[in-house]
């Protein structure tokens, strides 16, 4: 695991040793024990290493003997041995052990399909001398990030985006305030949108050529969905079940390949139990596990966390989190980020990697992705409720299945059933839309759209961000089962957009550590997409089958125990009940007009509503988080934004520095 | 009656609109149009109890006597009517 950077000087042909290397520089907490830079005429390439396989000879940018063909690379190619085992049987010599090598030289013998062979996590350029070919990818899930800037001398990539402004000041550091208005909906940007204007990604499962003179981006993959029969007799179950199963140990398996010891996060949940078991399974001596706990145990899991590591029999790390120490770290938390973000959930992770780093561990496998392609999210049992209930709008009793819904949440709880009702009322047109299922969680964001200044709001008046997402769906989308299309939603924006990075990849790169994600290898997705709905939720059991597969292997109360989705205290973070001096600050009318995104008088309302203690409502604490974010990226990355350091705020609310 | 409409209006607009927008007739529902989550009901609940001296009863809380401008003055004005 790596950071990678490059540039393509299209117009001089001669690239500017210096400028790479400040590129590289910015990512230095991605891999802290080596880099590199080649350059050759108008290509430079750089590389900064977290060493892992092939710790002596897995030296990046790497080229094949030749010469001819130049990588650098971030992420694992887990399934490399047995790539590297086909090639040497065609005749191919490799002069390292290293998962790169073989890339490159899948690359020569299969040009740009070699991606389709790859099980792995991975964002890398090859640069083919032969063709004078530039040839980017980024994995299918979307696990690894690639971000690029097109100018009008150049093309420049890095693993993140602070890497970009680093190497030029040509770049308009800006935000982008078209993705505001997607964040502020959906929770992230749609691919290729960023948070900065003129800042894209490569979406998940795409490649980018850059071939005389033209750039084409590719998709080579997509989550699909064709689900084979509707069947889900106990004989059925125990057969698909018995699939799964083998299919998840032996995605745990490749996933621990690995020259250096591999830990495992265990939240307490299904999840990351059963990827500890089967860890446990593959696994010899003993396995050391970590988790978040929190001060209020309206989010805390340790008892669930200490019941499945003495079951699994780990040695279990947890690191405690208050309210003061999320509010602490969050402004660092949202440099890593690089986008404003509505929840705190990000800060705990961020501390839970310092954690695993300080415990002398570089690899860590969690239960990430299972309730995308397992049925597990709440949304999912909301609209399938909502849809029932559609079917039959007089029934009484059938929207008393909302009770069902987020039983976590307090307030919400102590809400009657009318009152559910009428939140999750469902109109004829709602019925229509292709996004049914996320409807109530968009519109809900969008209120916080209130906030936006005067002048935003003009702005984006004729902005549509429905149209946006209609014109990024595949044309499959329209003929899957409505479940489906409800996991495609989460799947396709969601997770790379925000767990995958916010609370993934950004949060443990920002201590060096690498996530491997066993349940987002492309085989399980792919055979979570020919399940049949009904075994991913049956009637309103989610995580059907997967719960099948855990019987037996961790303690039958995490099997039954309601879910829990992981969450964080959010304003209570930031106010106690002042305000911490950063926030007061970077919330103060002078910041908000000088940012001019948010509008004062309201922020000063909101502020003024949380000093008071009243602002309890999901919406009041999506609200604070996302403004906060927003001018904390506003101040780290437009107004003073320092090559490969971050604004640190200190305890005086008027004083903050510049470190490296 | 109008009085208070108004001091209801102004509540909303305050404290789950920041002032924003007063784009919403006496009659839509404050959870159909995202006005109030569903999260925000027990603040509502507490204002209305605080503001007018009354108690709201847990088989009160239902939409039908708080989820517009119209419903809400009518329950107040009834409760405040038997409470004299």
């Amino acid at each position: 695991m790596c950071g990678i950077a490059g540039v393509l000087e299209r117009k001089s042909g001669v690239v500017d040793r210096w400028m790479l290397q400040r590129m590289v520089s910015a990512l230095s907490h991605r891999g802290p024990d080596g880099q590199g830079i080649h350059i050759d005429r108008e290509i430079g390439l750089g590389h900064t290493r977290l060493s892992i396989i092939d710790l002596a000879g897995g030296k990046q940018p790497m080229s094949n003997p030749e010469g001819t063909i130049w990588i650098a690379f971030n992420g694992e190619i887990f399934n490399y041995i047995e790539l590297r085992a086909g090639l040497v049987n065609r005749g191919w010599c490799f002069t390292t052990k290293s998962d790169t090598e073989v890339i490159l030289r899948l690359y020569e013998e299969r040009g740009e399909d070699c991606v389709h062979e790859l099980n792995g996590q991975w964002a890398f350029a090859i640069w083919d001398t032969r063709q004078n070919k530039l040839f980017l990818s980024r994995d299918r899930m979307g696990v690894r990030p690639l971000f690029y800037a097109i100018t009008a001398d150049r093309l420049m990539f890095a693993s993140e985006i602070k890497a970009l402004f680093a190497g030029s000041t040509d770049l308009d550091r800006r935000i982008d305030l078209e993705a505001l208005d997607q964040i502020f909906t959906f929770w992230v940007t749609l691919p290729p949108r960023t948070a900065f204007k003129g800042i894209s990604q490569l979406p998940p499962g795409h490649s980018m050529i850059v071939h005389e003179g033209v750039t084409r981006i590719v998709k080579y993959w997509q989550p699909s969905y064709e689900p084979e029969g509707t069947e889900d007799s106990p004989s059925v179950v125990k057969i698909l079940t018995e699939e799964l199963l083998s299919l998840l140990q032996d995605a745990t398996r490749i996933r621990l390949r690995s020259d250096v010891p591999v830990g495992a996060y265990l939240s307490g949940g299904i999840d990351s139990s059963l990827i500890t078991a089967l860890i446990q399974r593959a696994h010899k001596g003993a396995l050391r596990t970590f988790s978040v706990a929190f001060d209020d145990a309206e989010f805390d899991e340790s008892s669930y966390q200490q019941q499945a590591s003495a079951f699994l029999n780990t040695d279990h790390k947890q690191i405690r989190c208050s309210y003061q120490d999320i509010g602490e770290v969050f402004p660092e938390v949202v440099w890593h980020a690089e986008q404003p973000i509505l929840r705190t959930a990000p800060a705990p992770l961020f501390r839970l990697s310092s954690l695993v780093h300080e415990s002398g561990f570089k690899v860590v496998l969690t239960g990430e992705g299972a309730d995308e392609i397992l049925g597990g999210y709440d949304i999912f049992m909301e609209a399938k409720i909502r849809r029932f209930w559609a079917a039959n709008p007089n029934s009484r009793r059938r929207p008393l299945l909302l009770k069902k819904l987020y039983p976590y949440m307090q307030n919400l709880q102590t809400q009657s059933g009318e009152y559910l009702r009428s939140f999750f009322h469902v109109t004829e047109s709602n019925q229509q839309s292709p996004f049914f299922s996320h409807l109530p969680r968009w519109q809900l964001t969008s209120m916080l759209k209130v906030f936006f200044s005067q002048d935003v709001r003009s702005q984006l008046a004729s902005h549509d961000v429905y149209r946006d997402v209609q014109a990024a769906l595949p044309p499959e989308y329209a003929g899957w089962p409505h479940f489906c299309q409800a996991e495609y939603l989460e799947t396709a924006y969601l997770l790379p957009g925000y767990i995958l990075s916010s609370q993934g990849d950004r949060m443990a790169m920002a201590h060096s550590i690498e996530g491997r994600y066993p349940f987002l290898d492309h085989r399980i997705v792919k055979f979570a997409g020919q399940l049949s709905p009904s075994l991913k939720m049956k009637v309103l059991n989610q995580k059907f089958l997967l719960k099948h597969a855990a019987e037996g292997l961790i303690p039958p109360e995490i099997v039954r125990r309601p879910k829990q989705p992981y969450r964080a205290p959010d304003g209570k973070s930031f106010f106690q009940p002042n305000a911490l001096p950063y926030v007061e600050e970077l919330l103060s009318l002078d910041k908000i007009i000088g940012a001019g995104i948010f509008d004062p008088s309201a922020v000063s309302a909101l502020v003024k509503k949380f000093k008071a203690g009243r602002a309890i409502g999901v919406k009041d604490n999506m609200a604070l988080v996302g403004i906060l974010s927003t001018q904390l990226l506003t101040e780290s990355f437009v107004d003073r934004f320092h090559p490969g350091a971050r604004i640190s705020w200190s305890n005086s609310a008027t004083n903050c520095a510049i470190s490296s | 009656m109008e009085q208070l409409s108004n001091e209801l209006r102004n509540f909303i607009v305050e404290n789950f609109l920041f002032g924003q927008s007063s784009d919403f007739s006496d009659n839509d529902s404050f959870l159909k149009t995202r006005i109030i989550d569903s999260t925000g009901v027990v603040e509502l609940i507490s204002w209305v109890e605080e503001s007018y001296g009354i108690r709201v009863e847990d088989d009160e809380i239902v939409p039908d006597n708080l989820d517009s401008i119209n419903k809400l003055s009518r329950f107040i004005e009834r409760k405040t009517c038997v409470s004299r």
